[in-house]
C-alpha cells in the first residue's frame, strides 16, 4: 500500500554546490537506523548522489523523495530544469554537458545517469524541454 | 590495520580522525568523484589529490576507511569540521599517490 510507505523528503538546493550531497548522507543515516542492509543502503546513496549533483549542475535544484516499501526502496529526483535533449546520449558513459568549473571539482565526467542505473534496478526518465525532469528509481531488496 | 596505527607507520597528517580505530583493508586510488563513488569498495584507504567538500560525501557514501590527500594537497578548515561531523577520517601526505599506495601495500 503506497500510503503506507516510509518517506523521506528533501529540497535539494541548486545555488550551492559544496552542500550537495547532504540529502544523500542523511538518507543513508536514515536507512541505517531502520534496518536496511548495507549494500543495498550503498545503491540507494549513490544513485541519489549522482540525481543531487545532476540537479545542481543543471537544473539549479529540485526535490528529492525517498520511499520505503516491503520490496523495495524507492527514489524520486524532480527539478523544474532545462531538460534532457537526448536521454540515449545523456546514458552513455563519457557523455556530458557540465562546465569547466564543475569538471575542476571531480564531477561532470558523464558517469552521473550511467552509475544511477548501475546502481538501481528500475529506472525510469520522464524529462520534457523545458519543464523539467522528473527521475525515480528502484532497488528492490 | 586500524587509521590510527596507519596514520603513524607513514607518518601521514591526521587533518581529522574522528573514527581512528576503523580498520583499512586495500586502497582505492582515484580524482574523478563519480568514477570513485562507483567502485571504492568499503573500507579501503582512497588516496585523492581532490580536496573539495564533495570528496566528505563520497568518502561517507562509498564508506571508505580514510581519506589520504596526496601530493601535500591543503585542506579549509570548513572540510575538516565536515569530516569530523561525518566521522570521515581526513590524512594527508607530501607524496605522490603511487608511493603511499606502495607503503600501504605493507599494511593493508
Amino acid at each position: 500500500m503506497n500510503d503506507e510507505r516510509l518517506g523521506f523528503h528533501f529540497d535539494v538546493d541548486g545555488t550551492n554546490f559544496t552542500s550537495a550531497g547532504q540529502a544523500s548522507v542523511e538518507v543513508k543515516k536514515n536507512l541505517r537506523q531502520i534496518g536496511i542492509s548495507p549494500e543495498i543502503i550503498r545503491k540507494v546513496s549513490i544513485a541519489m548522489y549522482e540525481g543531487e549533483i545532476n540537479m545542481v549542475i543543471h537544473a539549479g535544484g529540485g526535490t528529492a523523495d525517498v520511499y520505503v516499501s516491503e520490496n523495495c526502496v524507492e527514489i524520486v529526483l524532480r527539478d523544474e530544469g532545462p531538460g534532457i535533449a537526448n536521454v540515449d546520449l545523456a546514458m552513455q558513459e563519457g557523455f556530458s554537458t557540465a562546465p569547466d568549473n564543475i569538471r575542476s571539482l571531480g564531477f561532470g565526467a558523464g558517469m552521473g545517469l550511467p552509475n544511477m542505473k548501475r546502481y538501481t534496478d528500475e529506472m525510469k526518465i520522464e524529462t520534457q524541454l523545458g519543464k523539467g525532469t522528473c527521475i525515480t528509481m528502484r532497488v528492490f531488496f | 590495520m586500524n587509521v590510527r596505527d596507519l596514520a603513524e607507520k607513514l607518518e601521514l597528517t591526521a587533518f581529522a580522525l574522528p573514527d581512528a580505530d576503523r580498520t583499512a583493508e586495500g586502497v582505492y586510488i582515484g580524482d574523478l568523484l563519480s568514477w570513485v563513488m562507483g567502485r571504492a569498495q568499503s573500507g579501503q584507504v582512497w588516496i585523492t589529490i581532490m580536496s573539495n567538500i564533495n570528496v566528505i560525501a563520497v568518502a561517507s557514501l562509498s564508506d571508505v576507511a580514510c581519506v589520504v590527500l596526496a601530493e601535500g594537497v591543503t585542506v579549509e578548515e570548513s572540510i575538516l569540521e565536515a569530516a569530523n561531523q561525518r566521522g570521515i577520517n581526513l590524512l594527508g601526505s607530501n607524496k605522490p599517490a603511487y608511493e603511499i599506495a606502495l607503503e600501504l601495500s605493507r599494511f593493508v
